[in-house]
């Protein structure tokens, strides 16, 4: 390649007036990239969508890279949840989960004084955490991440039954299971469903209102990349502070604009006085 | 064979089970309850392995790590502390510490077996824990340090105590900073273990790991005494001016360090009262279900009482030495207690305001728990009382390094320093101040 000499010196300087709002996006973008690859090639990789939402949310251009593919996770609507449990009983079934234990459970929050609601209904599982604090505690590699969907998985043979991971947890998503001998967890239904071939696991096709969506994050046609891909209505996860990066997405799920990116119907104005 | 026992019985003091026979009947008893106790304890933990631990255990989901843990930690401390403190002297040459080397490093061994006795029948599957901590080791994990490091320290201490026989001084000199290197780094990641889980508050930050490393030293101080000041019940003779000199040091020593843990126990307090995730723990520990724990146990007992009994007993009078530690050893195991329970009763979910999880959870230990518990620590103790006799009080022999220039001294065993052109009776008059 042939580059043309320029003498810096000689050049006059144009002030920064003429910059383009366009030009500048690019070189910020640039910067982005340059800190992408420089300063946490590795970190972003394995950082959680939740902070690519916050990008998102602020505005920049960011393409989302998610460390799994399939990226598999869960949305819940918290406002469709009714308290069936009809997910807990499928879960039981589906995993063989002993009387005594559950892997899921959905948790009763009571208000007083909201005129809209007085009881809310949170389902809690394994949030199968990008950095997930079980499997750092495990002394034997027993619970490990799989390195493909990003599903915190058991290998019930290592297991020593220390239940330092049940202590780790900051979402209660374990126990011991005397049957198994060995830490019994939500593993999305991976040895009983998806690994089958199936597409849902059994708490998300038990649910009658659709509280539970589980997909792949990675493909922009999943319901859960839709759901979590939105500005307007907020998207959380459970106990941020503890830094465990989360692929269980809460929202209340229940807004007009989310049906509407659903539906394929991007940006239809609903006037509420009409409507 | 005969000719080797005798030799041993030479070299190491060590009068085998003939000295168990010339031992009173009450004090082969004591021995009996105690291996009584123990195989009881044993037998409830195996019907309980059989049974499955899940039905006869009080723990539960939320509440994992119970009694047993609590137990566990109070030995391995136990046990570190015993290492710490008797270093002081065969390791870092700390003259006075040294005659209390052999009993403390033989009672650490005996303290970190009792502590896997006890684990043994709390890790539901110990069998695989032998082959996959090997095979499959996780080292970012804070258990499989504390558990490999404790295996090495285990192995250090007995070779360590092997040449404390042979009275090779140098090597058990090795060892022993060995020991001590990796029993403080395993010791520190037991505090990590609980220190470095985010889910909760009460436990995490860098406030265990180095409590627990001054806590072991204040337990160690207060074992060494208790079971020196035990001997000297059990056998006077044990006590020369030169262990004399050793537990005024060692109760000099124990003084600063529960003055330490005090104040590490005020503060924690008081940065809990403030914190918003802890204040609920705290305020239980002050005045809720821990309270009696907390403040009749930990506080009065483990600190309060030994702390004033040994500075009245200015290191001298081993009556109330021995009463003084014997019951701080009661709430130190309170100590560890508190730090194990109540680190657990609250959800993680709480903070998250459902109603599940608005209660703190309770836990009461069963009886298969405490019987297992026990069944360890009636093992420290009967191997002690056991150790007593069999080792001839740990003292027959001279096991500790004398330094250059000096010797021991016939008539007090304490070790003497002859200034230039002194006789060895010049050096003695002078220290004695014989005139």
């Amino acid at each position: 390649m042939n580059f043309p000499k320029i003498d810096l010196n000689k050049l006059k300087n144009e002030g920064t007036e003429s910059v383009t709002v366009k030009e500048r996006r690019n070189f910020l973008k640039l910067g982005f990239a340059i800190t992408g690859v420089y300063a946490s090639g590795k970190i972003l990789s394995l950082s959680s969508v939740l902070n690519d939402v916050a990008y998102a949310s602020g505005g920049a251009d960011f393409v989302e890279k998610y460390p799994y593919n399939p990226h598999y996770s869960m949305v819940i609507r918290q406002s469709l949840c009714i308290d069936c449990e009809k997910c807990v009983e499928a879960c039981n079934k589906t995993n063989h989960v002993p009387e005594y234990g559950y892997r899921t459970r959905i948790l009763t929050r009571k208000y007083q004084g909201q005129l809209d609601k007085k009881v809310e209904f949170i389902p809690v599982l394994c949030n199968h955490c990008n950095d997930a604090p079980c499997v750092r505690a495990c002394p034997t590699k027993a619970t490990y991440k799989d390195a493909v969907t990003g599903i915190v998985r058991m290998e019930s043979k290592k297991c020593i039954g220390c239940k330092t991971c049940m202590l780790a947890c900051p979402y209660d998503a374990r126990y011991f299971s005397a049957e198994r001998h060995a830490i019994d967890k939500c593993d999305f239904c991976w040895d009983e469903r998806l690994s089958k071939g199936e597409t849902q696991t059994g708490c998300s096709s038990a649910c009658p209102t659709g509280a539970r969506t589980f997909g792949n994050l990675t493909d922009p046609e999943n319901i859960v990349f839709k759901l979590v891909h939105q500005l307007e209505e907020s998207v959380w996860v459970l106990r941020p502070e503890d830094g465990t990066k989360p692929n269980i997405f809460y929202m209340k799920g229940n807004m007009v604009s989310v049906d509407n990116i659903l539906k394929g119907q991007k940006f239809i104005y609903t006037d509420p006085a009409k409507s | 064979m005969t000719g080797s026992m005798v030799n041993i019985s030479k070299r190491w003091g060590y009068h085998g089970l003939d000295a168990l026979k010339k031992a009173s009947p009450g004090y082969l008893m004591l021995m009996g309850a105690f291996a009584l106790l123990a195989l009881a304890g044993v037998a409830v933990g195996l019907h309980g392995m059989v049974t499955g631990y899940h039905y006869v255990y009080g723990v539960s989901r939320e509440i994992s790590w119970g009694i047993l843990i609590s137990a566990y930690v109070f030995c391995v401390v136990t046990s570190t502390g015993l290492c710490i403190i008797s270093s002081i002297g065969h390791v870092f040459g700390g003259e006075a510490f040294m005659p209390i080397a052999k009993r403390a490093v033989f009672m650490s061994i005996i303290f970190m077996l009792g502590g896997f006795c006890i684990i043994f029948f709390d890790i539901e599957n110990p069998f695989r824990m032998a082959i996959y901590n090997v095979i499959s080791p996780n080292l970012s994990s804070n258990m499989w340090w504390m558990g490999t490091l404790y295996g090495a320290y285990l192995v250090f201490m007995i070779i360590e105590y092997y040449f404390l026989l042979e009275q090779n001084h140098s090597l058990s000199r090795l060892m022993g900073f060995f020991g001590l290197v990796v029993g403080i780094a395993a010791h520190s990641n037991l505090g990590a273990v609980f220190g470095m889980l985010h889910g909760r508050p009460f436990w995490y930050g860098p406030y265990l790991p180095i409590y627990f490393i001054f806590s072991a030293a204040m337990s160690g101080g207060c074992a060494i005494m208790f079971v020196s000041t035990l001997a000297w019940k059990i056998n006077p003779e044990i006590m020369n001016q030169r262990m004399e000199r050793s537990i005024k040091a060692v109760c000099q020593v124990t003084i600063f360090l529960i003055s330490t843990i005090m104040f590490f126990t005020i503060w924690k307090i008081v940065t809990g009262m403030v914190s918003h995730d802890k204040s609920l723990v705290i305020m239980a520990l002050v005045n809720g279900d821990y309270a009696i724990n907390f403040w009749c146990f930990e506080i009065f007992l483990g600190m309060v009482l030994p702390l004033f009994l040994l500075l009245r007993s200015r290191g001298n009078n081993f009556n109330m030495i021995m009463w003084a530690t014997g019951l701080m050893m009661i709430g130190i195991f309170f100590m560890r207690y508190d730090i194990v329970i109540p680190g657990q009763m609250i959800s993680v979910y709480h903070s998250l305001g459902v109603e599940e999880a608005l209660d703190t959870i309770k836990y009461t230990p069963s009886f298969h728990e405490i019987m297992a518990a026990l069944s360890g620590l009636a093992v420290i103790c009967f191997a002690y009382f056991a150790g007593e006799k069999m080792l001839n009080g740990h003292q027959l022999e001279k096991h500790e390094i004398v330094p250059e220039g000096g010797y021991i001294c016939p008539g007090c065993g304490a070790i003497h320093f002859m200034e230039e052109g002194e006789t060895e009776e010049d050096a003695m008059k002078r220290h004695h101040k014989i005139w």
